[in-house]
């Protein structure tokens, strides 16, 4: 008997060891919160039942800000995962800590094929080295869109959603006069009012080409279209087109759309997933941002995160890794990515695969196709590649303050952009010193 | 007077130790660390630093928006304090006179204690918000009155409101112990000659509770500026443009979120420094009016 159990033990020990000695395990830290952290677990399980020789270990950590944090104080502590997932405005200060594995690099040297032209360029671009090299893995991702509601609009009258800023006003003034009292719900954000606005008009946000040339550049976009824009918004709320709807005030702007309270909002088209779970009981759809009048539209870029691959782990875990990585870079995977969530596919052959399938010919997908309208419409020139600036969620918590307190009627809106353009460039030159000497890859 | 001592001081210090290691590790070590990079420009991912004296505080103290977050830290301590220690001082002299239902009050009154601070701003945020919350009544009667969304000193009384409910309860404990050690014969003796409950509240109660108050003035003015955090972050995220960006808040959203570290460790010196001279003022100036008996 005694011999038996022992045999047992041996046995199940033996097993045991051998499964965890076949599986080489690595970590990976995510941002994304709620039902969509949820599908990136779905993504690790995915990977870990696809093979039996790699182990994903996926934590979420509650926010996009303190994934980069802990990732952050575990790093500097050693402790760090192989894998983070960090939002668009980390990526100067990642890419200037040098404290990373380039994902091309790794690719390479792992053998793993990974056709990088068959990315997005709009993706490509903000996540590519100088020499257009991918740093970063390109993995959730999306761009702005605005949101409409189609019944409103066509009690106002309004056929087609309105492609330019002129439109959009004269929409406003239609769906007044038909008793919708209010057309827009407005949060301030600087992605979609500052960047994605500067890149649809091509207007620079700051110099040295948005900073891709150099770390001595310097904010303007206090000086181009956007100084009117944010006027014009300011002048739509004191008119009563607009309301501000933050979830700071109890009410974010998805919501009072969603309910009907006001005709439009702008947001990323993630949001276009969980508008169709939220049910509204009206018809909806997307379009992309408007531009001005007598501009040419150019692309706009992509927003969310990519996926780093931080240095100082084992060669085993990175093979692990790179797997992974790979395993996400598979149309099947894209497809499902996209299907759970509202972002978009980042590789042309994702996309085309979708298409072919017939995935935005009808609800609830119909309408994500125009996110990617939107990020293809012109190849990305000097000013419409991104941004890359350092202290960039200052920058952004800058504009946001200041431009809060002009819509408060604290301050004019000119003076506003005024203030956070000169804040903005204290950060930019407090960056550059920490990173003396050194440049973007 | 016999005292006891130990024979060999090694067992003193072994007994100490334990204590000396936690300060050195949770204190010492962190403060010096914080004083280190006030004066470098850290990266964050780490990899190295530059010394740059004292421009780190010049940047700090040359900002407009650092003193008006200054400014909102003293108001906000000043009058969290006051009204916490106010109300529970009220609250502690109707239990203290046994009025009815006092006992359900003893409990109640220190249940806030126990909640932590962002379920307070959670719970908060409900009770103000102009939209939905019980002050939207206010909103009903007269449109745009009541926003702290959008009216900056409206969210200073919201974060204020909600710090001093947090401390009533602590200084609430307290009051009571402090009242209820206060001899009776004292007070008895007193309504004898004739002293209303309000006058032997000022002429008797108060003066013998100074001790208390003094000590709760101190830990409720420190407690006001290193542990507001959690409910300026669940209550207005130190918005709307800045109004409630206490002072330690800003070193979180700075050095958290914005990964400035060092501008983020140049603050909280400057902190450090203001809550110990404040103590100090305390001690030099406020004690010399204190009677321990």
């Amino acid at each position: 008997m005694k011999t038996k159990l022992a045999t047992a033990a041996l046995a199940v020990l033996a097993t045991a060891g051998a499964a965890s000695a076949e599986k080489t395990k690595f970590e990976y830290w995510y941002g994304l919160t709620g039902d969509l952290g949820n599908v990136v677990l779905e993504t690790c399980n995915r990977f870990n039942a696809s093979q039996d020789q790699y182990e994903a270990v996926c934590v979420g950590q509650d926010g996009y800000d303190k994934a980069v944090q802990n990732t952050i104080a575990a790093f500097r502590a050693g402790k760090h995962p192989t894998l983070l997932q960090s939002f668009d405005a980390g990526t100067a200060d990642l890419m200037l800590s040098g404290q990373f594995y380039p994902v091309h690099q790794m690719m390479k040297d792992f053998n793993i094929e990974i056709d990088w032209a068959n990315y997005f360029p709009g993706i490509a671009n903000y996540y590519s080295s100088s020499k257009g090299d991918f740093v970063s893995m390109p993995f959730n991702s999306s761009t702005p869109v605005y949101y409409y509601n189609k019944e409103q609009f066509e009690k106002a009258g309004i056929t087609e959603a309105p492609l330019t800023w002129e439109g959009m006003e004269a929409a406003f003034k239609a769906l007044k006069a038909s008793g919708q009292a209010c057309s827009l719900a407005y949060a301030p954000s600087t992605w979609v009012d500052l960047e994605q606005f500067s890149m649809a008009h091509n207007v620079p946000v700051a110099s040295k080409n948005n900073g891709y040339d150099g770390l001595d550049s310097e904010l303007v976009f206090n000086t181009t279209k956007h100084v009117e824009h944010m006027e014009n918004i300011q002048r739509w709320i004191n008119e009563g087109y607009a309301l501000v709807r933050t979830p700071v005030s109890g009410k974010s702007a998805r919501d009072s759309f969603v309910e009907g309270e006001c005709s439009v909002f702008f947001s990323s088209i993630a949001d276009h997933n969980t508008v169709g779970k939220l049910k509204p009981t009206f018809a909806w759809d997307v379009q992309m941002i408007p531009v001005y009048e007598g501009t040419e539209r150019h692309n706009t870029v992509v927003g969310g995160a990519s996926l780093w691959v931080l240095a100082g782990k084992s060669d085993d875990e990175y093979k692990a890794a790179a797997a992974y990585l790979a395993f996400l870079a598979t149309p099947e995977s894209e497809e499902f990515w996209s299907t759970n969530t509202g972002y978009i596919p980042v590789t042309k052959a994702g996309f085309n695969a979708l298409v072919e399938k017939g995935f935005y010919n009808n609800a609830p997908y119909k309408g994500r196709e125009v996110a990617l309208k939107s990020l293809t419409y012109t190849e990305p020139g000097p000013l419409t590649r991104g941004i890359r600036l350092g202290s960039f969620i200052q920058i952004r918590a800058e504009w946001q303050a200041e431009v809060e307190a002009a819509l408060a009627g604290q301050k004019t809106m000119k003076e506003a952009l005024d203030t956070a353009v000169a804040r903005g460039n204290d950060h930019l030159k407090r960056f550059a010193q920490t990173y003396k000497g050194k440049s973007f890859p | 007077m016999r005292r006891a001592y130990f024979k060999t001081s090694w067992i003193a210090a072994l007994l100490l130790a334990p204590q000396l290691l936690i300060i050195f590790v949770f204190f010492y070590w962190p403060s010096a660390q914080a004083v280190y990079w006030a004066f470098t420009l850290e990266q964050p991912w780490g990899g190295g630093n530059t010394w740059v004296g004292f421009d780190n505080f010049r940047n700090i103290l040359s900002d407009p928006y650092y003193w008006s977050s200054v400014r909102v830290s003293l108001i906000y301590a000043v009058a969290a304090t006051a009204l916490a220690m106010g109300m529970s001082l009220i609250l502690a002299m109707f239990v203290d006179r046994q009025l009815a239902g006092y006992k359900a009050y003893r409990v109640a009154l220190i249940w806030p204690y126990a909640i932590a601070a962002p379920a307070v701003g959670l719970a908060f945020r409900f009770i103000f918000n102009p939209n939905a919350g019980i002050f939207s009544y206010v909103n009903t009667v007269i449109p745009g009155l009541w926003d702290p969304t959008q009216i900056g000193w409206q969210a200073v009384v919201t974060i204020i409101l909600a710090g001093a409910w947090k401390h009533v309860a602590y200084s609430f404990i307290f009051f009571l112990a402090a009242l209820q050690s206060i001899p009776r014969s004292l007070t008895e003796a007193a309504a004898m000659d004739g002293a209303r409950p309000l006058r032997r509240m000022v002429d008797l109660q108060l003066p013998l509770l100074t001790p208390t108050v003094f000590f709760l003035f101190v830990i409720n003015i420190t407690d006001s500026f290193t542990d507001s955090f959690g409910i300026v972050d669940t209550l207005t995220g130190g918005g709307p443009f800045r109004a409630t960006d206490l002072m330690v808040y800003k070193i979180y959203s700075d050095g958290f979120r914005g990964f400035d570290y060092s501008g983020a460790a140049a603050q909280s010196i400057i902190l450090m420094v203001l809550v110990m001279a404040l103590t100090f003022v305390q001690f030099r100036y406020v004690e010399r009016r204190v009677h321990y008996t």
